[in-house]
């Protein structure tokens, strides 16, 4: 690890030096990692692309205000995080979930949010695997998905997890504790 | 459904987290093996994470790397410039040197406007007009500054006029040489071959 620590490092030391084709072998070795943390957060390939693309974007223009005695991965992984966050929330719909929808009688929100977010059991067991994964994860509320993708995903140690979403350590083992008591309740009353 | 204590519910979290004592763990596991509704609530919480333990990574797509590079902002003119400079000390002190040296040799240039000439014994001053008498050999270099000359007889050296005009009879002998400079980048030079005259005395022999 401090190998690869230094590689990178000498490679940032290039671009700050304004040679931008150095920039492209930190991409190389870090763009699956990446994209595949924005993949799980936001879940759909192409705003995993953009957004990881747009953290690749944001550390270039940033590269100076890097801390080189800190991981490069940490950095990076806050940088997409926020971006991901960012996305989620202007997805959010900012109707009232009570407002009935245009064109229909008595169909509220909520009819639809169910329709779309929560599946019937047996469609959920039909599931294969890795897309299991992906639908208990879009499931998890905001707060707790981050934590969740970062601690059994990307299998972070709780200290990089808090480094990496600037949290205190307490505060990421109880969201922790929240995610897996709120993975239990959705697997549960599946 | 549970009614085992906040305790053993926060040491099963705490047992996920790795963060038990083996002491804690015998304890916890103690507990479980007589406690159905805590295994139960144990298995229920270890089953996603078991579920997340197959998670396949997803790779970049193709183009993804050439997907970033083409989205940086193009590198600075500045920066480029920059680097020129690092990679380039001693040319850059050169260039540095020269532009200040301009800028210095230029404000005397605008500065002075006046009329002035080389002091020697047998030139003859008449207003802005300096006329080399015939017949007569003036000795040394001749500069003129914001007037006239009239040469009629020999200069034993070089005649330069800056700024005016220069007239020579049929009988003028010049024996070094002889220019005018009206712009600024002929001033610059003679300024500079000045320059270069001074610091190495030899070369300006040779040309001689």
């Amino acid at each position: 690890m401090r190998y690869l620590n230094e590689i990178v490092n000498k490679k940032i030391n290039e671009v700050l030096k304004g040679d931008q084709d150095a920039f492209e072998e930190i991409v190389t070795l870090f763009q699956h990692r990446l994209y595949h943390l924005c993949y799980r957060m936001l879940g759909n390939a192409q705003e995993a692309e953009d957004i990881a693309q747009e953290a690749f974007v944001r550390a270039y223009m940033n590269i100076h205000s890097f801390d080189q005695k800190r991981k490069f991965s940490t950095w990076i992984y806050r940088i997409a995080t926020n971006l991901c966050i960012d996305r989620i929330r202007k997805k959010k719909p900012d109707y009232y979930l009570d407002a009935e929808v245009p064109g229909t009688e008595g169909l509220d929100m909520y009819s639809q949010l169910a329709a779309a977010g929560e599946l019937p059991e047996d469609e959920v067991v039909k599931m294969e695997t890795q897309e299991r994964i992906q639908y208990e994860i879009n499931r998890l509320p905001d707060k707790y998905r981050s934590v969740i993708i970062l601690r059994y995903i990307e299998e972070l140690p709780l200290q990089e997890i808090a480094d990496v979403l600037e949290m205190p350590l307490g505060t990421v083992k109880t969201r922790v504790h929240r995610g897996r008591e709120a993975l239990r309740k959705q697997i549960g009353t599946m | 459904m549970n009614t085992c204590s906040e305790q053993i519910i926060q040491s099963m979290h705490a047992y996920l987290d790795g963060e038990l004592s083996r002491e804690e763990e015998r304890i916890l596991k103690e507990h479980l093996g007589r406690c159905t509704d805590c295994q139960k609530l144990m298995d229920e919480l270890a089953e996603p994470l078991a579920l997340f333990k197959n998670t396949v990574p997803v790779r970049a797509p193709e183009g993804f790397v050439n997907g970033v590079m083409a989205r940086l902002p193009k590198e600075k003119s500045q920066a480029g410039f920059q680097r020129w400079l690092r990679n380039h000390p001693l040319l850059s002190a050169a260039a540095l040197f020269f532009i200040l040296m301009s800028a210095s040799l230029l404000s005397s240039y605008d500065n002075d406007q006046q009329f002035s000439v080389t002091k020697q014994p047998n030139l003859i001053v008449e207003g802005e007009t300096v006329i080399v008498p015939e017949g007569e050999v003036v000795k040394g270099n001749v500069v003129v500054k914001n007037g006239a000359l009239r040469v009629e007889g020999e200069v034993d050296g070089d005649v330069t006029v800056i700024h005016g005009s220069k007239y020579m009879a049929s009988t003028a002998v010049v024996t070094g040489k002889s220019e005018e400079i009206d712009e600024v980048f002929d001033w610059l030079w003679y300024k500079l071959k000045n320059m270069l005259k001074d610091v190495m005395p030899s070369t300006g022999k040779q040309d001689d």
